[in-house]
């Protein structure tokens, strides 16, 4: 860093929340993706008024910033690819307050997002989006990577659910987007075009959110298949027989004896798929509407359904799909996990098309997901030391891509383009749709300050290399 | 430099997949906020050093010393990094690394400690009989009422002022002795008497021993035992930890003890590792895993032989606060918390963030005295918030820091920290 920007930088921000020493750096050079970029300097802003100084002033130096929340991202979002500066921002977590009355919550972007579901919990309200990092990762990397999980079904993604932000614009100012209304159509909708946009457009230090009453109760059963096609069926009948469960996720058969082997709990090893499927409203209401989707369920040919009677017996059907993550990285160092997403009724093609990658790059992929909403976990477990097997990866990698675009989905369902699926935006956007969303870019940030070397790829990019 | 415990460190770290899942759990992490201070990084600085990205001395030395080592990270891990096994090469590789910066003093005195005092049960007794006349002669009184400790150094003052009264050594039980149970005899036992705990603790021993024989053991006391080594392994001492580990295994496994109990979760913990600690080496692997697989904390005995025959009611709340070694390495946590709620009269409440370290963690409290008391204070917020007047834990550390932070809140008349087994002896009459 040069010595001119560094003194600037120290009129701003003390020496204790500025850090230059090699293993403070190393230790924000990576997430929870792939590759590892060392910053030259590593800032822990307070609030937003530091960081509009800051902004302005890496403007003026022509420094690369880096947000950066817990460092969950899955694809690349806060890594300082171009070196630069990467800004900490969990140290904002002063401000959690929960307005009962308007049904809203307004908070620090540093605040870890479990701590949002406990606290609207207590006042009898209900934040829906659950990624499964909820415990790590904060609000502000959530709405920047639009996040969700099983819940994504029933209640949307993150972004419906920000009404309102502050942020620092790539240029240093100061603005609001939205407000405490639910309703709000004056000019363009700047909230939404923030949210999801992985830290390239804004550097948020405030959000609104907006809280629904809490689910009286709910009921979960698992159903297993030994056909996926059934699967496949049992899910698209019971979505179109007006039933909208709070989650619908789906394990296949490699997921099933990953997590069979890792910690066994009595999963049918010969099952193509099992369904974990979840209701929630009016006790009497969910009741019903459970034994419905249990009758469709064996009516498509499950083997075996089971509605869980106590709070035991739903968290052991939760466990297990809970273990696929960390059963699945005992078969190998690395994990590529993929999120892409397609329309519900496609899912039993996308995952025939998953099926022949498998055999045709004789890899390790497992297949889990969010099935409800068509956002499926394609995970390929090998060893990046492997040079071969990795460039076979990258070429199966691309193929996942082109099946669920084919198939009228998407890149991504909820972790993200970042560094890892740039080199595909044009492939679902066109030339002119990613030209489209540059001309946005360029216009908010005209020196390229912010987050460098994400969502677009660079010149002749086009496809991932895991390995060179 | 990659000597093989180290590289099989690099393994490990290679294991981990940064998604952070450990980070809420590390109490460092909470008070320092940043990432060289939590699990995710110090695994990844330990992984850039063997890498030769950073330089062991310089970069890795200072994280890694800040880690209370309280594995309550590798409780979280969803994949099983073996943190405290990277933590322990880390520290040898640093001890072993050329040094390009000037050791501090206080690494001077750990040392001192580490190989002349610990190992040495004949010195630590001596150590114990001199506080103990320290405290008899009223010289403590003086010294704290003239409060020179706390001009010499705050850590020691208040390590001083936790310290418990030491019996006199006649009272102390001598190694070699056999303790029949008291009626029918139900277990065989050895007990592991530590080496604080033998000479600043005697009186917890030699209640833990009586509680073992009222619930129907025979409790051996196997001679030649000393320190098990806990405190070398964190300090990167691990060629005098396996040394002491031999001669452990050597004095129990003459006995023909069904089991090794130990009242000290710290030790305990340990003495669970010795099997992992001695894994490569051929004459030893087989007898430290044996010996491993006998080890059990004083609650596990207890609670499998009770009920306790009591005699006493207590009065108050009481709360429990997990000792790390005790919950996260040897994943003892229902027992203690059976044995208290089962004691007559006792109203059991538990206390927020129970399962975060209390930032003793070995000598931690001495050698990191600020930060360490950040984590503390914030622990006091939550007991006092439980109304207990006792909390107790399993091992001397803990208790002492209990001890610290009760009287830093000004709380001495209205909590005390106790032992489990002092509670325990208590209600049943025992003292
Ligand atoms: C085990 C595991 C499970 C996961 N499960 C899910 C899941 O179920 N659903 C899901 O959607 N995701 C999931 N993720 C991905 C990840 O947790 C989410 O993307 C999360 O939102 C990232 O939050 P973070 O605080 O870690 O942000 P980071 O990873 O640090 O950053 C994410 C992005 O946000 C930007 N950013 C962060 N804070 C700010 C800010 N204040 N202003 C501007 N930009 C900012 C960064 O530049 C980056 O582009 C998972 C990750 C892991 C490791
Ligand atoms: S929880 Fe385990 S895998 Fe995840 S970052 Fe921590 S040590 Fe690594
Ligand atoms: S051992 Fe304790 S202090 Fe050290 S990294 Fe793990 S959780 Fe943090």
């Amino acid at each position: 860093m040069e010595k001119e920007a560094l003194d600037d930088l120290r009129q701003v921000i003390p020496d204790d929340r500025m850090f230059l020493d090699l293993a403070e750096r190393y230790c924000y050079s990576y997430d929870a993706s792939f590759g590892e970029y060392l910053p030259e300097i590593v800032i822990q802003p307070k609030n937003a008024k530091e960081i509009s100084e800051v902004i302005k002033l890496a403007n003026t130096h022509k420094i690369p910033v880096y947000p950066r929340g817990s460092g969950t991202s899955l694809s690349g979002g806060p890594l300082p690819v171009k070196g630069g500066m990467v800004l900490d921002m969990t140290l904002l977590r002063d401000k959690l307050i929960i307005d009962r009355e308007n049904m809203l919550a307004i908070v620090s972007p540093g605040v870890i997002t479990a701590n949002i579901h406990k606290k609207a919990e207590e006042a009898g309200l209900f934040y829906p989006p659950d990624p499964s990092s909820s415990n790590v990762a904060t609000i502000g990397g959530n709405l920047l990577e639009n996040s969700s999980g099983p819940k994504g079904l029933k209640y949307g993604t993150t972004k419906e659910y920000v009404i309102g932000m502050e942020v620092v614009t790539p240029t240093g100012e100061i603005i609001r987007t939205g407000g405490k209304t639910v309703k709000n159509v004056t000019g363009y909708d700047l909230t939404r075009l923030i949210v999801g946009s992985e830290g390239t457009l804004g550097i948020v230090t405030e959000a609104i959110i907006r809280l629904i009453p809490k689910p009286q109760s709910k009921q979960t059963f698992v159903a297993h298949f030994n056909h996926l096609i059934d699967s496949g069926h049992a899910i698209t009948s019971i979505l179109s027989s007006g039933i909208l469960p709070s989650a619908l996720e789906l394990m296949d058969n490699a997921c099933i004896r990953a997590v069979e082997s890792y910690r066994p709990s009595g999963l049918p090893l010969q099952a193509e798929a099992i369904l974990i499927i979840e209701i929630d409203g009016h006790p009497l209401a969910i009741e019903e509407e459970i034994n419905k989707c249990a009758d469709i369920c064996t009516a498509e040919g499950a083997s075996y359904v089971k509605i869980a009677e106590t709070e035991e017996e739903r968290q052991t059907i939760w466990s297990a799909r809970k273990s696929v993550s960390p059963a699945i990285t005992q078969m190998g160092p690395t994990k590529i996990s993929e999120d892409a997403t397609v329309p519900r009724s496609q899912i039993p093609a996308m995952m025939e098309r998953l099926n022949t990658i498998r055999e045709k790059y004789g890899l390790n992929l497992v297949v889990f997901g969010h099935a409800g909403d068509g956002n499926l976990h394609p995970n390929i477990i090998t060893d990046k030391r492997n040079i071969t097997e990795m460039k076979k990866v990258e070429l199966a990698v691309s193929e996942i891509f082109e099946a669920a675009i084919e198939l009228g989905g998407t890149l991504s369902g909820e972790h993200g383009i970042g560094t890892l699926k740039s080199p595909y935006m044009e492939m679902e956007l066109g030339i002119t749709g990613v030209n489209m969303m540059k001309k946005i870019k360029e216009a908010w940030d005209p020196n390229n300050i912010l987050n460098p070397g994400k969502i677009f790829p660079d010149k002749g990019q086009t496809r991932v290399v895991l390995v060179t | 430099m990659a000597n093989n415990l180290y590289s099989d460190a690099y393994d490990w770290t290679n294991q981990c997949v940064k998604c952070g899942y450990c980070l809420p759990a590390c109490p460092t992490y909470e008070s320092m906020g940043v990432e060289s201070a939590s699990p995710r990084g110090r695994i990844n600085l330990v992984k850039m050093a063997a890498e030769g990205k950073i330089d062991f001395q310089k970069d890795l030395a200072e994280p890694i010393d800040l880690c209370l080592g309280c594995r309550a990270c590798e409780t979280a891990c969803p994949v099983g990094v073996p943190y405290g096994h990277i933590l322990e090469a880390a520290k040898e590789a640093i001890e072993n690394s050329p040094s390009t910066i000037q050791k501090n003093k206080m690494n001077k005195i750990k040392k001192l400690a580490l190989v002349h005092l610990f190992p040495y049960p004949k010195r630590m007794n001596r150590i114990g009989s001199a506080v103990q006349f320290y405290q008899k002669t009223g010289l403590s009184k003086l010294i704290r009422s003239l409060n020179v400790l706390q001009k010499v150094s705050p850590a020691l003052a208040h390590l001083e002022q936790a310290l418990p009264a030491i019996e006199t050594s006649s009272k102390r039980i001598r190694t070699g002795t056999i303790m029949p149970a008291k009626g029918e005899t139900k277990l065989k036992v050895a007990f592991f008497a530590g080496c604080i705990m033998d000479s600043m603790m005697s009186r917890i021993n030699r209640l833990t021993i009586e509680l073992l024989t009222l619930a129907g053991c025979e409790v051996i006391l196997p001679e030649n035992q000393n320190c098990c080594g806990a405190l070398h392994s964190h300090q990167g001492e691990t060629k005098q930890a396996k040394a002491l580990a031999k001669r452990n295994i050597q004095a129990f496994m003459q006995s023909d003890a069904d089991v090794i109990v130990n009242n000290a979760g710290g030790c305990g913990a340990s003495l669970l590792e010795y099997g992992h600690l001695l894994a490569d080496d051929h004459e030893w692997a087989g007898a430290a895993r044996a010996f491993s697989e006998k080890s059990k904390d004083i609650s596990q005995i207890l609670h499998q032989l009770g009920p306790l025959p009591f005699t006493e009611e207590w009065q108050g709340i009481v709360s429990y606060q997990d000792s790390c070694h005790l919950r996260n390495v040897q994943k003892v946590q229902k027992e203690p918390r059976l044995l208290l709620q089962s004691i007559p009269g006792v109203s059991y409440v538990e206390m927020e963030g129970f399962d975060r370290c209390c930032a003793s963690g070995g000598i931690y409290n001495l050698l990191h005295f600020d930060e360490s008391m950040k984590i503390l204070d914030e622990k006091m917020k939550n007991l006092k918030d439980t109304k207990a007047t006792t909390v107790v834990t399993v091992n001397p550390g803990c208790q002492m820091q209990m001890s610290i932070g009760i009287q830093r809140e000004g709380a001495a008349n209205q909590i005390k920290s106790m032992h489990l087994v002092e509670i325990l002896a208590k209600a049943c009459g025992l003292d």
